[in-house]
């Protein structure tokens, strides 16, 4: 089989660039491993001051566990720390009504402190309730409603919502790049046509590439998979094998897209023109944003990207719990995605050699 | 005495995009000759080998090599390229890219281990097998080329513009084992751009714009031009286009 000649060499010659080896195993550790710090380290407290008198008691106390607290004598001197930096809002309580005043520069700052005084509202009025007796005396109130989780739950951080998305990403990311100038440089230094004049066929050369690639992809999946669920300890609701061969899907596709486009690049540079084309709007649309309230043309572009499938099918196995049986269907388009993008491949190879 | 014929070109026009690169080919090579073509670069010689090994598709006429119509998987196994430019991997040694293309040609395991080696000797690279091509000189990795396009004993071989960047003593042992080869019943057709080198060829053809403007040996197209040199002799028939002589 003149295919695993191909796939031979391609591993030979992989295995011996540490760089690139390099990039393919720690680029997507180090970038998931520095995104994990960022996503998790977002649960500060929020600066808020208090200013003047006429604040309830009960309000400052219980504020004083979700928030830093500062008192500020006046309205002027609260505006001057907004201004400086040093709260993110200030409260004022005038004829026993709240008033509020946030920075508002930043959304998710902004968003920090309106939840945690709406948290110390619904507190306060269960707290008001109770002290207006109409409640029997000795009565237990819960102070805060009972709230269940279908999926996931109460400790589920940002990051280990986006983690299927960002690992299925990463995968796809990398594989692309590699088998793309990889690809390409077969090209470039002659050598396809040069094995092109040899008894080769087309279908050998690309399968060649699939599974010489293949090996690293299936390598590289691992290393993530194994990362991000015992390295930075995200949650998998469901089995590790089903994540690796959704993980494998999305891989295949992606080698398959890369070595497909290379053939349309001239050079690297050109190849990399297809980066902001092909993989940065699958990034946005598969899912990291909610496409609900999206233009149809985003949502219907948002259905021909394979990440999209990809990312769903991670999700549901790794936050919802599913088996791969469940996920047939996102699972089956990916292998689609795949088996497509290689006969593509072997059909533009005829620029080179007719048979 | 004719023997058999190798390839034949009828009547072969090949255009790329709206540029005529070859027009109204006709050629033909028999059983155990070295064939040069002769021409300034951009005259067509490296689209006429590539279309010979199949690997372009013309636009009219057609090829045929070793009585089979090109392209064709199965004559393709027949043929050793050289191309014009060194097509080599470079972050693989020297032995692991004969070994690579090898197994193209169905060569394996030991055999194919020993035809390396023995093809590595023939272009004096046996002590430089291990190292990667990467480290090789211009000329080192002119023989790595030739040896690769000889591994499978090819029995129709095509190089193109073998001897470009190689020394003079080296390009003498090249065409040492060309005549050798031929003598062994290989047919050779080699492009250079080099008049004197063009001499050495059993027959030559000479190409100027896409065209063959003259085939004979050395001796009947200098004859028939009445000239001393090849080189005088080439600018008789570009000159004299009506005097072609096939």
């Amino acid at each position: 089989m003149k295919t695993f000649a191909v796939a031979k060499r391609l591993i030979k010659q992989i295995g011996g660039d540490k760089r690139t080896i390099g990039l393919l195993f720690l680029a997507p550790v180090f970038a998931l491993f520095l995104l994990s710090i960022i996503l998790t380290a977002g649960t500060a407290k929020p600066n808020i001051d208090l200013v003047g008198g006429g604040v309830p008691t009960h309000f400052a106390e219980t504020l004083k566990k979700d928030a830093k607290i500062t008192l500020r004598q006046n309205e002027a001197e609260a505006i001057i720390a907004l201004q400086e930096g040093k709260s993110d809002a200030f409260i004022i309580f005038k004829n026993n009504l709240l008033v509020m005043t946030i920075e508002g520069a930043d959304p998710t700052l902004s968003k920090l402190v309106l939840a945690t005084i709406s948290k110390e509202l619904t507190e306060n009025m269960y707290f008001n309730l109770m002290l207006s007796s109409q409640f029997p005396a000795g009565s237990q109130l819960s102070l805060q409603p009972e709230i269940k989780y279908l999926y996931g739950s109460q400790t589920l951080s940002n990051f280990d919502a986006m983690a299927p998305l960002l690992m299925g990403f990463f995968i796809f990311f990398f594989v692309f790049l590699i088998a793309g100038v990889s690809f390409l440089r077969e090209r470039i230094s002659g050598t396809l046509d040069r094995i092109l004049a040899t008894p080769l066929k087309r279908s050998e050369i690309v399968m060649g590439y699939f599974f010489g690639f293949g090996v690293f992809v299936t390598l590289q999946t691992l290393i993530i998979q194994l990362f991000m669920v015992y390295g930075l300890q995200v949650p998998n609701a469901g089995s590790f094998w089903s994540v690796l061969v959704i993980n494998l899907l999305l891989a295949a596709g992606s080698l398959s897209l890369g070595t497909l486009l290379s053939a349309f690049a001239k050079n690297e540079f050109q190849l990399f023109q297809f980066i902001p084309l092909v993989i940065v709007p699958q990034i946005l649309f598969s899912g990291i944003f909610d496409l609900r309230e999206a233009p149809i043309w985003v949502k219907s572009l948002s259905k021909i990207f394979p990440m999209t499938y990809g990312a769903e099918a991670l999700r549901d196995i790794m936050i919802r719990g599913y088996n791969l049986v469940d996920v047939w269907i996102p699972a089956l388009i990916m292998l689609g995605y795949a088996l497509l993008f290689i006969v593509l491949n072997i059909l533009v190879l005829k620029k080179y050699r007719r048979i | 005495m004719t023997k058999e014929l190798v390839v034949e070109v009828t009547g072969l026009k090949q255009q790329f995009g709206k540029t005529l690169v070859l027009d109204k080919i006709n050629f033909e090579t028999r059983r155990g000759e070295i064939v040069g073509l002769l021409g300034p670069s951009g005259s067509g010689k490296t689209t006429l080998v590539k279309n010979i090994v199949g690997m372009n598709n013309p636009n009219q006429g057609e090829v045929i090599v070793l009585n089979t119509k090109m392209p064709s998987l199965e004559v393709v196994k027949r043929i050793g390229y050289m191309a014009q430019a060194d097509a080599l991997y470079d972050d693989l040694s020297g032995l692991d890219n004969l070994l690579f293309f090898a197994s193209l040609y169905d060569l394996k395991g030991k055999v194919a281990k020993k035809r390396a080696v023995e093809v590595l000797t023939l272009v004096h690279l046996e002590n430089e097998g291990k190292k990667l091509v990467h480290n090789y000189s211009g000329g080192m990795k002119r023989r790595l080329s030739l040896a690769i396009a000889l591994i499978h004993e090819p029995e129709l071989l095509i190089l193109d513009e073998p001897t470009v960047g190689t020394d003079p003593l080296l390009r003498k042992e090249f065409w040492l084992e060309f005549a050798r080869l031929r003598d062994l019943g290989a047919t050779v057709i080699i492009t250079t751009h080099v008049m004197d080198e063009a001499e050495h060829c059993d027959r030559l053809g000479l190409i100027r714009d896409g065209k063959i403007i003259a085939m004979g040996t050395p001796t009947e197209l200098k004859q028939r031009a009445g000239q001393v040199t090849l080189e005088d002799t080439f600018l008789y028939y570009v000159t004299n286009p009506k005097e072609v002589v096939l």
